[in-house]
């Protein structure tokens, strides 16, 4: 049928590697990857437009390229990475925003896939154990990534209200764990000595970068309209998930942590933010029926899997640290 | 036989403090008199050499311990060789051996393990390592059977059966299988009554009760990680509904705060049992409510005061003060031993009504009532059957 897909946020390596296999796809005619930097790897045959998703000028790529559908994937979750909390946000709010405008002014497009997170349900002591798609936050995140996400999630629902012709799909995934994927849940669990916050024992759910591929794909290529969490089955807890990495947790009071996540800031080691400290603390869960029953998708991985392949790309359980990651990468 | 080499340390064989004076000091020569016993020993040994250095004052020391070696080499052909320098005198008397060593943590492991002590004790590692592994399951909600079941329960059986001494009645009316609510009234300061419950229900019918608790228990340190790993999780509509429609045994405590914060003038007096969030939870799953009145509790920390300030500025919803605590600090936090009854009513049935029905306010205030009326009613005739809360 020839569709032409425009993938956003293809710089990095999560937002290539899907630009790639979705040009792979045969149902997928071209796939446009647009970024401000251009990519650091290869992006085999996705044709690549420099462009800043925060000024009108990809209007003009929509228009030219006649794209019909749009994959929104440059929330982006690490500020270090990007110059900061405030290029963050901008880049995350701004960016989204003028992708929106563009995108309602442009009769072809269709269809608008959006990677968002589980984290707009936060997290705290009053969470019910498991979020379904119509709850949320029960305090609303007031900072960082997952304001972003909430921010972006609300403006893509206006987009949704005023072009009810162009289907919708949001997808809130878990966090994304896996060989090259770099936020700060796997840096975190890089870390040599994994700082925990004492007497909490969060659960934490993961989904692997390869179901992130293909559940991106699968809300490309199929049909299906709504929002949709995503998340590998069954959960871990962190106590858990540190120990099977084989590394030592180090529990501190919420307090002392505090001073820990900001020193361990400015060494550029990890970057830790108030969402991502309420969710070691408290943990979250999401539930995943409908993404079954409605989206039709199959996460390969479960989490505890997930989890025990990112493991191994670490070098744990075998002593062959590349080695593996080669093999996950098809 | 070998003989242990001398090896002076610091002053050259001398006594003393190594100032290297022939004239050693008194306290000097006291110390080097100390092995006098041991020609004694040797007495037959050679009389010269024999003779205490200690009481002769001008005696050069570096000559005692000459003579001393002396009197070793002279008495090697006889019978005792023991000179008062060697080291062999310092050879621990008796000691262990090795093979009673083992026996003994034979003798031990079989005490703790019983017969097949071997297997219990591998098995016994074996689940040590899993833990340490992380190598263990956990369901949606955070429950860790193997935890809870080999650790948590272990630990509350002494203080169930020997502390409290608690005395279950009716639990035929517990379902063996498939959703339903305990339904329980709740006291005595802190939820023991929650863990005494989940204990003697797993105790009667090998299932687990999954207790819903407050959002206070999730923001505390320590008590949050260790609740989720019992399989507790949020008292809420949606927890509710998940865990009962997956054929859970879920225990729900009504009263909540107002129940086990009251103070010990209104014991066995039910407060207000909520809004009846759980009687709508069962008549949406449709699974049948089991009343549970638990007697005994009321009287583990009776609560005489409260300190509402400090209570206020730890958010907390009461601090207790009880006639032993703080008074008596840490010792103050031990329960009073009362005696314990529990008695689980005949379950109310829900699936007769259809899902809309959850929704008509007055049957589920109906519902509640009967609920709690059932509950009163039985806490009174258990009390009227236990007599004294501290039975001899």
């Amino acid at each position: 049928m020839g569709r032409v897909v425009l993938v956003t946020g293809t710089s990095r390596d999560v937002g290539r590697r899907f630009a790639r296999a979705a040009a792979a796809d045969p149902s997928i005619d071209r796939v446009i990857g647009v970024d401000v930097v251009p990519p650091r790897g290869d992006i085999g045959d996705v044709s690549f437009v420099r462009a800043d998703i925060r000024n009108p000028v990809i209007a003009k790529v929509i228009a030219r390229e006649n794209v019909d559908t749009v994959v929104h994937m440059s929330v982006i979750a690490t500020p270090a990475g990007s110059g900061g909390r405030t290029a963050m946000k901008e880049l995350n709010v701004i960016g989204s925003m003028q992708l929106l405008a563009a995108c309602q002014r442009a009769p072809g497009v269709k269809h608008m896939v959006v990677k968002s997170s589980t984290g707009v349900y936060g997290a705290s002591n009053r969470d019910p154990a498991m979020f379904t798609e119509d709850m949320g936050a029960k305090k609303l995140p007031r900072s960082g990534y997952a304001q972003d996400v909430t921010e972006v999630e609300g403006y893509v629902r206006g987009f949704a209200r005023r072009r009810p012709d162009v289907r919708v799909t949001m997808l809130r995934c878990a966090n994304v764990i896996g060989a090259h994927v770099v936020s700060p849940m796997t840096s975190y669990f890089r870390m040599p000595v994994v700082p925990m916050v004492l007497g909490f024992d969060p659960r934490l759910q993961f989904l692997h970068e390869d179901d992130l591929y293909d559940v991106l794909l699968h809300a490309t290529t199929h049909d299906v309209e709504g929002t949709f969490n995503v998340a590998g089955d069954g959960v871990l807890m962190l106590t858990q998930a540190v120990r099977r990495l084989g590394k030592v947790g180090l529990p501190l009071p919420a307090l002392a942590l505090g001073r820990v996540e900001s020193m361990l800031r400015s060494a550029r080691l990890a970057d830790f933010s108030p969402e991502q400290r309420n969710l070691l603390t408290y943990g979250r869960g999401v539930d995943t029926t409908r993404m079954r029953e409605v989206l039709g998708f199959t996460p390969r991985y479960t989490t505890a899997e997930a989890f025990a392949d990112f493991c191994r790309s670490l070098g744990r359980g075998d002593r062959a640290p590349l080695a593996t990651t080669g093999g996950s990468r098809a | 036989m070998p003989e242990a080499e001398i090896i002076p340390l610091g002053t050259g064989g001398r006594p003393g403090r190594g100032t290297g004076r022939a004239k050693p000091s008194s306290a000097a020569r006291n110390l080097a008199g100390k092995p006098a016993p041991a020609p004694k020993r040797s007495r037959a040994a050679s009389p010269a050499a024999g003779s205490d250095p200690s009481k002769d004052p001008s005696n050069d020391p570096s000559r005692a311990a000459g003579a001393g070696t002396q009197a070793h080499a002279g008495a090697a052909g006889r019978s005792e060789p023991r000179s008062p320098f060697t080291t062999e005198e310092r050879e621990p008397t008796g000691g262990i051996p090795v093979g009673e060593w083992l026996g003994a943590i034979e003798a031990g492991a079989r005490e703790v393990f019983g017969d097949h002590w071997e297997r219990r004790l591998a098995e016994l590692l074996a689940f040590v390592r899993k833990r340490l592994d992380g190598d263990y399951p956990v369901d949606d909600f955070g429950f860790d059977p193997q935890l809870t079941e080999h650790l948590l329960l272990a630990v509350l059986r002494p203080i169930a059966e020997k502390w409290f001494r608690i005395e279950v009645r009716g639990v035929e009316n517990i379902p063996t299988d498939g959703g339903a609510l305990v339904v329980s009234n709740h006291s005595g300061t802190i939820p023991v009554d929650g863990l005494m419950t989940m204990f003697s229900v797993h105790e009667q019918t090998g299932r687990f009760l999954r207790p819903l608790g407050a959002d206070l228990v999730f923001r505390l340190p320590l008590v949050a990680s260790i609740a989720r790993r019992a399989g507790a999780t949020l008292a809420c509509q949606a927890d509710a509904e998940r865990m009962l429609t997956s054929g859970e045994l879920v225990g729900v405590w009504p009263e909540g705060f107002k129940g086990i914060g009251k103070p010990f003038s209104e014991r066995y007096k039910l407060q207000r049992f909520g809004r009846g969030g759980f009687v709508s939870a069962a008549l949406r799953t449709g699974v049948p409510i089991v009343p549970l009145s638990v007697v005994g509790a009321e009287e583990i920390y009776p609560i005489v005061g409260n300190l509402s300030t400090l209570a206020r500025l730890l958010n907390l919803p009461y601090l207790p003060v009880t006639p032993f605590f703080p008074l008596l600090g840490p010792l103050g936090l031990v329960p009073l031993p009362s005696k314990w009854l529990m008695e689980f009513g005949e379950p109310i049935r829900t699936d007769a009504y259809d899902e809309a029905e959850a929704e008509d306010p007055m049957l589920v205030f109906d519902l509640t009532d009967q609920v709690r009326e059932t509950i009163q009613q039985t806490l009174f005739s258990l009390l009227r059957d236990r007599g004294s809360a501290f039975p001899r």
